[in-house]
C-alpha cells in the first residue's frame, strides 16, 4: 500500500483541469455541424457516426429496420384454419379467437391445408402484446406473422385491437345458422333412419 | 420614455436570443439537437414558450402571503432592468449619463436579494425558503469580490461613470469633455514612453491597460456567475434538490417575469464586465501608422456610423462572454454550499484585496 494514488491538487492543477473540461465540450459544440445519417446497420460508417449529434429527427427519420424485423403482428387470415394455437400460447392472452364449424370443407391455405372453420372473432390487442413471437412460432400454416412495422402508436388505446377476420357478425350469424340447421338435418336424418331400422325388426 | 422603450426592447431582443442559444448550445454540446419544431431550426421555441406560459393558471397559493408573493417578481426584475439604465450602448446614447453609475449599478442590483427573499418567504413553502436563504447567502457573499473587482477597475480608470469608462479604453478617448489633454501609454506606464492614445483598439482596453485588471476581470467573471445564479454557482435554484428553490411556488407569467429577470440579470452583468474590463463598446483594432483601422471601426461619434458600430462591438463582446456562461453551465458541476463559501471567502476575496492595492500601485505608475 506504500503506492498510494497521487493526490492532484494546487492551483496549476485546477486551471489545467477546468481548461481541459472547457475544451471537451467545446470540441463536442465544434462537432455539432456534423449528424448522424439514418444508415442501415450494414452500411460501413454506421459506427462511425456517433462523431456530432447523435440524434435523429425521428418522425422525418429512421435508422431503417431489417426486412425480417419482428414488430406488429399481421395476420393473413385467408390462410388462418382457426386452430386457436397462438390464442392459447399467448403468455399475456391477447388473441381472442371465436370459430363456428363450416357445413362443408370451405378452401384450403396456401399450403395445402384444408379449412373447416370460420373465425367471427379474430382479435389482437398489440397493446398488450409483448413481441414474444410464440404465437408465430407455434402457427401450423405460418399465417401469423411478424412484420417490421414497428411505429403504430394510436391516439385512442382501442385502436390498438386490431380486426382480422374476414366476416361480418352478419355472415358469422348466417353461418351459425347453417351449421346449426345442418346439425339438425343430420340428427334428424339419424333418427329417421333409426325409426326405420327399428321398425324394419 | 424613450430610453426606457429602447432598453426594454433591446433587453427583451437579448434575452429571446439568449434564452435560444442556450438551448441550441445547451444540445450541441451534449450531441443532441434541442429545438428543431418551432420556426427554422427552432427559432420561435422562445416565443412558443411564452405564449405557452401565458397561458397558464396564475396559481397563488392559499397560505402564501399574496402581497409579497405577488411582489417579489415585479421586484426581481425592476432591480434588474433598473441597472440597464446606466450601461452606454454607443459613444453617445446612454439611458441615464449620470456620473456614478458604477455605484448605482452596485446599488440598484443589490435589491434584487430583497426580491429573492420575499418570494421565498413569501411562497410559505419549506423548500422556496430555503432556496431563497441560500440565493441570498450566495448573491451577499459574492458581491463582495465583485465589488473589490469593479473597485479596481474604478481605480485604474478613476471614475464612476460608465461613458467616461468606455472613452478612456479607446481612441477616441479625448472626445470626452473633461479628458481632452489625458494620455494612454502602452500597459498604462508612462515611463515606457509608448504613447497609445490614438492607437486605441486593445491596446487601451482595461485589461491591456492595466494587466492586473486581467485578474480582476476573472474574478468578477466568477461572482457574476454566482450573481446571476449561474452554474456552476445554481445553488439556490438546485433543480435536482429543491425543485426550482426561491420559485417553486411561482406558475404562468411571474415564473416567466422570474426567468426574465435571470437572463436579463447574465445580460447586464456580462455587459457590464465588458464596458469595465474588456474596452466596451470601442473596437478592438488598433491604428497601425497610416492604417486607422481603430477610426474606421469605430464611426463617427452622433452619427449612424458611430452607433452601429458601437452597438455592433458592445454586444459581440457581450455575446462571447455569454458564450462562456453557457459553456461553463454545461462544463462544469454544481458547487456544494461550503466549497461555494470556500472559494468566496478564501480565495476571491483575498485575491481581489491583493489586485486592489496592486491596482492601486499601477495607477500611480499611470500618473
Amino acid at each position: 500500500m506504500n503506492k498510494a494514488i497521487k493526490q492532484h491538487n494546487g492551483f496549476g492543477y485546477v486551471v489545467k483541469s477546468l481548461l481541459s473540461g472547457l475544451s471537451l465540450t467545446w470540441k463536442h459544440f465544434k462537432n455539432a455541424r456534423n449528424r448522424r445519417t439514418p444508415d442501415y446497420v450494414s452500411d460501413e460508417n454506421y459506427f462511425k457516426q456517433p462523431d456530432g449529434m447523435a440524434t435523429l429527427k425521428y418522425p422525418y427519420e429512421s435508422i431503417p429496420v431489417p426486412d425480417n424485423g419482428r414488430y406488429r403482428l399481421h395476420n393473413e387470415i385467408d390462410d388462418c384454419i382457426v386452430c386457436d394455437l397462438c390464442a392459447k400460447i399467448c403468455p399475456v392472452n391477447c388473441i381472442t379467437i371465436d370459430s363456428v364449424k363450416a357445413t362443408e370443407d370451405i378452401g384450403v391455405t396456401s399450403d395445402g391445408t384444408k379449412k373447416r372453420l370460420y373465425a367471427p372473432t379474430f382479435d389482437i390487442d398489440l397493446a398488450k402484446c409483448c413481441y414474444c413471437g410464440l404465437c408465430t412460432t407455434v402457427c401450423p400454416t405460418d399465417c401469423l406473422t411478424m412484420t417490421p412495422v414497428y411505429d403504430f402508436s394510436e391516439v385512442n388505446i382501442k385502436n390498438m385491437v386490431y380486426h382480422f377476420t374476414n366476416l361480418t357478425p352478419e355472415q358469422a350469424e348466417e353461418k351459425k345458422q347453417l351449421f346449426a340447421k345442418q346439425q339438425e338435418e343430420i340428427a334428424a336424418a339419424k333418427a329417421a333412419a333409426l325409426a326405420a331400422r327399428k321398425s324394419n325388426q | 420614455m424613450l430610453a426606457f422603450l429602447l432598453t426594454l426592447g433591446a433587453l427583451l431582443g437579448v434575452v429571446v436570443v439568449l434564452a435560444y442559444a442556450e438551448r441550441k448550445v445547451a444540445a450541441f454540446m451534449q450531441d443532441r439537437m434541442g429545438p428543431t419544431e418551432a420556426g427554422p431550426q427552432g427559432s420561435l421555441q422562445a416565443v412558443a414558450d411564452v405564449l405557452k406560459l401565458l397561458q397558464k393558471e396564475d396559481i397563488v397559493p392559499a397560505a402564501a402571503d399574496k402581497k409579497l408573493f405577488k411582489l417579489a417578481p415585479i421586484l426581481i426584475f425592476a432591480a434588474v432592468f433598473a441597472g440597464f439604465a446606466v450601461i452606454p450602448f454607443t459613444p453617445d446614447l446612454i439611458p441615464a449619463g449620470i456620473g456614478i453609475g458604477v455605484f448605482y449599478l452596485l446599488a440598484i442590483v443589490s435589491l434584487d436579494v430583497i426580491g429573492l427573499l420575499m418570494a421565498g418567504w413569501g411562497s410559505n413553502n419549506k423548500y422556496a425558503m430555503l432556496g431563497a436563504m441560500r440565493s441570498v447567502a450566495q448573491i451577499v457573499s459574492y458581491e463582495i469580490p465583485a465589488g473589490l473587482a469593479i473597485l479596481s477597475a474604478v481605480m485604474i480608470c478613476q471614475s464612476l461613470d460608465f461613458q467616461e469608462i468606455s472613452y478612456q479604453q479607446g481612441a477616441l478617448m479625448n472626445q470626452f469633455p473633461g479628458m481632452e489633454y489625458d494620455m494612454n501609454w502602452l500597459f498604462g506606464i508612462e515611463a515606457l514612453g509608448i504613447n497609445t492614445t490614438t492607437v486605441g483598439g486593445i491596446t487601451t482596453w482595461n485589461i491591456f491597460r492595466a494587466p492586473i485588471l486581467l485578474v480582476s476581470f476573472v474574478i468578477y467573471f466568477i461572482a457574476s456567475l454566482a450573481e446571476s445564479n449561474r452554474a456552476p454557482f445554481d445553488i439556490p435554484e438546485a433543480e435536482s434538490e429543491l425543485v426550482a428553490g426561491f420559485h417553486v411556488e411561482y406558475s404562468g407569467f411571474r415564473f416567466a417575469v422570474l426567468f426574465l429577470a435571470e437572463y436579463s440579470m447574465m445580460v447586464l452583468v456580462c455587459l457590464v464586465a465588458v464596458i469595465l474590463f474588456l474596452g466596451s463598446w470601442n473596437t478592438p483594432l488598433p491604428n497601425i501608422g497610416p492604417v486607422s483601422l481603430a477610426y474606421w471601426s469605430t464611426g463617427i461619434p452622433g452619427e449612424l456610423s458611430g452607433i452601429l458600430w458601437g452597438v455592433f462591438w458592445l454586444l459581440s463582446k457581450t455575446f462571447v462572454l455569454l458564450f462562456l456562461q453557457l459553456q461553463l453551465r454545461w462544463t462544469y458541476p454544481r458547487l456544494r454550499v461550503d466549497q461555494l463559501m470556500h472559494l468566496c471567502w478564501k480565495v476571491l476575496t483575498p485575491v481581489a484585496l491583493g489586485v486592489v492595492l496592486i491596482a492601486g500601485i499601477w495607477r500611480l505608475l499611470m500618473i
